[in-house]
């Protein structure tokens, strides 16, 4: 049985090794915020944290994760929705059907936390994730409302 | 405005003893128990809670439209409650079957889920106030004409009494509903109309909003799903002991002919034994066929004898003929997939007694009569239960994944089973948009005027795949949005002396569905793009062009002349941007872009920003108008640029977004929107956006390059510069 280390706490998680982090975390630990999309990396719903940094779970198998590694998903970004990066998707009314938006949160809030003033280039490098909704200016929109810029 | 309420519209007031508990159906009891239904329920579209609470019902579906947050606008609107005290929920479909549709239609496709309800929710929120302040009024023994309203508060300025929705309401409820009401002038609108925030937003932020894909029920077992990629194909058989020991697998199912599914403890289990399971298919008819065959069959279309006509004005052939000049291009759009974001899915617990569905679902009744039939139970056994929709596009008015829940349930009795497709099943098993060309020959006079104009349009027809009973005579209407001689989807936007537009059917193997902007899309395409090639071979600059063909169609010009404004067309684009221009009606709504787009030395495209107009008749939430325009272009370019569905030995060439890539944000363009709703009907706002970005960035990118790009996607034709 592997050992996880999620939003702060530490989680049992009962799956083959192989198993993508992804669906250990929906099926297992229960937290369903996190999505797939295309199990492949491509589209970005997956996004979680793993020590600060932006990675596709649904191509990151368990065994690939270490216990002394956090993982922070969208439910665990904040307490009460309160990351700059949720004020200002709620303000600018961001989402649309909302099925990428757990995946974008996550990939802009790891690109603020290193790059407090991103540039356009720096949020297009870092902004892969796939909307079918079409959410993009919104989502370039609420990066620059959460930096202040 | 005044309407009397005729007999069925009075059907959701009839039901109001419902607020009191008392139920006529039994059913309705049950279903509303069992998904909690809020009380008291004034109507059928407003139930308002003693803390004042409203909630208002919405049937159409939200898939990311914002189609929900206007409906609730409009009933509130009209109700003269306040707007902070709003929430909502759906009312399930078979609850709409038990009490008579009292909420009507609950499709949602078409951009049709405000233009074609918005009058009967706003009276229903009319009726729900004149009860609310009657009630008020009999309590306190005066006219209900002395009263005020205002934000949910009912008062008596005579006598200084006062007292709020809430608090009337089981009363109100008790009451005769109105015979007539008298609906609000939009001019003096202050909830609907405006750019108010979402209702649905927070839990989108967060990870609480659920899913279908998300959905848990106690002792759920999860499905993975594989049916024969080949269309037309059959499951021939399977080897179930070769993975039946594997982790968690509880079964390996037939679903149908053409369908197998592993069940297990997890989605990701189920996963894994399905990829290792020996399937046999019978591949049938069309194992060998692929793209080059379909092109084929719609080339001959092209110039095949019979064809039905769209659209006929004069003589075009002999127009043409005698024509100083003739200019004749042939374009191709290909299959396309939806591929929301969130692959199809359903969850079905049946039971000898029952059967029950949670699925998203753009059409729930739609979802309920399918289940209905493949639970082999009578509608009052069967239930349905809406989620949000992780995108729809269209796709999800289709319920072919809910039968497919069914079935499976059907095999497991007790156990809810939640079916969940892999994007690869998901890209394999589509009702793709359709594959079309078009042919287009038009004649100029020795003054540049276009004196005749021929579009040949070759390919598959929607309704002869979905809706056969819908073909008029063999003829499907809805190839020819956009390019009608009349009608709310799509008037021809151009006066042409002698014209012919016509429809030469051609229906390959590969299923066929609605897809967000339907055919307008490439008939816009088709179109605007030879617009401009017809503009270039008289000489004219493409704006000018246009005018001298839209003196009688001052809306589509209206359009076309503020995003012409809005871009600068009368000014010269800066240096290395080139402009395009497009316009077209369709969903009731008239739409139009310019566009400016540079092209690389190595050919890359570069769109840099969109100028779109949009008269819809009334717009509900300017705000939410404007994401639907981006939205709708992100849509469209991501098609127009990258997306197309190929055929080989019968089945889907693409599988994942890898190989099907939509834009992402760094080929996003700027997008300005001009909304100007002129107030005199109610027009679709999700869809008609799409068809302009398109022929507005293929315009552009032939007045940067020279090079006329016909057939779609753009990425298959290099413009690299030798």
């Amino acid at each position: 049985m592997a050992k996880l280390m999620v939003n702060g706490v530490v989680r049992d998680v009962d799956v083959h090794p192989d198993t993508p982090l992804l669906w250990a975390l929906r099926e297992q630990v229960g937290l369903t915020g996190t999505k797939y999309g295309c199990g492949v990396a491509a589209c970005g719903a997956c996004t979680v944290h793993i020590d600060g940094e932006p990675v596709r779970s649904c191509s990151m198998p368990v065994s690939a994760v270490g216990l002394n590694q956090k993982i922070v998903t969208i439910e665990g970004l904040s307490q009460d929705s309160s990351h700059p990066v949720q004020k200002a998707w709620l303000a600018l009314d961001v989402p649309q059907c909302g099925y990428c938006q757990s995946g974008m949160i996550m990939s802009a809030a790891a690109l603020l936390a290193k790059t407090p003033k991103p540039t356009d280039a720096d949020i297009d490098a870092a902004m892969t994730n796939i909307c079918r909704c079409g959410t993009y200016n919104r989502v370039r929109a609420g990066i620059k409302q959460a930096a202040g810029i | 405005m005044i309407q009397a309420l005729d007999v069925s519209r009075r059907g959701f007031i009839a039901t109001a003893g419902a607020a009191a508990g008392v139920f006529s159906l039994g059913f309705s009891v049950h279903a509303a128990k069992a998904q909690g239904m809020a009380r008291p329920e004034v109507n059928a579209w407003v139930v308002i809670k003693p803390d004042d609470t409203v909630v208002i019902r919405v049937a159409r579906s939200e898939m990311g439209q914002g189609t929900l947050t206007g409906l609730c606008q409009l009933v509130a609107e009209e109700l003269q409650c306040d707007w902070s005290k709003v929430t909502w929920e759906y009312p399930t479909p078979g609850q709409n079957v038990a009490r008579n549709r009292v909420w009507k239609n609950f499709s949602t496709g078409g951009s049709r889920g405000i233009r074609e309800s918005e009058q009967y929710v706003r009276e229903g929120g009319a009726a729900a106030r004149i009860m609310l302040v009657q009630a008020a009024a009999n309590g306190w023994g005066i006219p209900a004409s002395d009263c005020q309203v205002s934000k949910g508060v009912i008062s008596h300025h005579a006598s200084g009494r006062s007292t709020t929705y809430g608090k009337v309401a089981a009363e109100a409820a008790k009451l005769a509903p109105p015979t007539q009401v008298t609906l609000k002038n939009p001019k003096d609108w202050t909830i609907a109309g405006k750019s108010l925030a979402r209702l649905d937003t927070v839990d989108k932020l967060n990870g609480k909003q659920i899913y279908g894909f998300d959905l848990t029920l106690p002792g759920m077992l999860n499905a993975a799903i594989k049916a024969c990629p080949v269309f037309g194909g059959k499951l021939t058989g399977f080897d179930a002991a070769r993975i039946a020991s594997m982790p968690g697998v509880k079964n390996v199912l037939k679903v149908d002919d053409r369908t197998v599914a592993v069940i297990a403890d997890s989605w990701w289990q189920a996963k894994v034994a399905l990829d290792a399971l020996p399937i046999v298919w019978d591949e049938g008819p069309h194992a060998k066929t692929s793209s080059a065959d379909i092109d084929a069959m719609l080339n001959e279309g092209l110039v095949a004898e019979q064809a039905y006509e769209g659209n006929k004005v004069g003589d075009a052939k002999a127009a043409i003929a005698g024509a100083a000049k003739k200019v004749e291009a042939t374009y191709s759009y290909p299959f396309q997939n939806h591929a929301c974001m969130e692959p199809m899915n359903a969850t079905a617990l049946w039971t000898a007694d029952k059967c029950e569905v949670w699925c998203p679902t753009q059409n729930g009744e739609a979802a309920f009569g399918a289940a209905v039939q493949a639970s082999g139970h009578p509608a009052a056994k069967v239930e349905v239960y809406k989620l949000h929709l992780g995108g729809g596009f269209g796709r999800r008015g289709r319920s072919d994944y809910v039968i497919q829940a069914v079935n499976i349930a059907k095999q497991m009795p007790g156990i809810p089973v939640k079916l969940l497709w892999s994007r690869e099943e998901d890209m394999a098993q589509g009702t793709y948009h359709p594959i079309t060309m078009c042919k287009l020959t038009g004649g100029l006079d020795s003054q540049g005027n276009l004196v005749g104009l021929h579009m040949r349009i070759s390919g598959q027809s929607i309704l002869a795949g979905v809706n056969p009973q819908g073909l008029q005579n063999g003829r499907d209407p809805v190839v020819f949005q956009g390019l009608n001689p009349g009608g709310a989807e799509g008037p021809f936007g151009y006066t042409v002396p002698n014209l012919l537009i016509d429809h030469a059917m051609r229906n390959p193997h590969v299923p066929v569905g609605f897809w967000r902007g339907v055919n307008l899309n490439q008939n816009a395409i088709y179109v605007e793009c030879f617009m401009d090639e017809l503009a270039q071979a008289a000489g004219v600059d493409p704006l000018e062009f246009r005018r001298r063909l839209m003196k009688n169609t001052p809306k589509h010009l209206a359009v076309l002349e503020a995003v012409a404004k809005g871009i600068g067309w009368d000014k010269p684009a800066p240096a290395g941007i080139f402009r395009g221009l497009s316009q077209i009606m369709g969903f009731g709504s008239y739409v139009a872009a310019a566009a400016e787009v540079s092209v690389g030395s190595d050919g890359k495209i570069k769109v840099h920003r969109i100028v779109a107009s949009t008269n819809p008749g009334h717009v509900v939430n300017p705000s939410q108008v404007e994401a639907q325009i981006e939205g709708s272009f992100v849509y469209g370019l991501s098609a127009a640029l990258y997306q197309a569905c190929t055929v080989k030995d019968g089945r889907i060439v693409e599988q994942n977004f890898d190989t099907y890539p939509p834009i992402r944000m760094d080929e996003m363009p700027k997008v300005e929107s001009i909304l100007i709703p002129d107030g005199t009907f109610w027009g679709g706002v999700g869809e008609p956006t799409i068809a302009v970005a398109a022929p507005a960035v293929l315009n552009a990118i032939a007045a940067a390059t020279g090079k006329r790009i016909r057939n779609l996607p753009m990425k298959n034709t290099d413009l690299k510069r030798a």
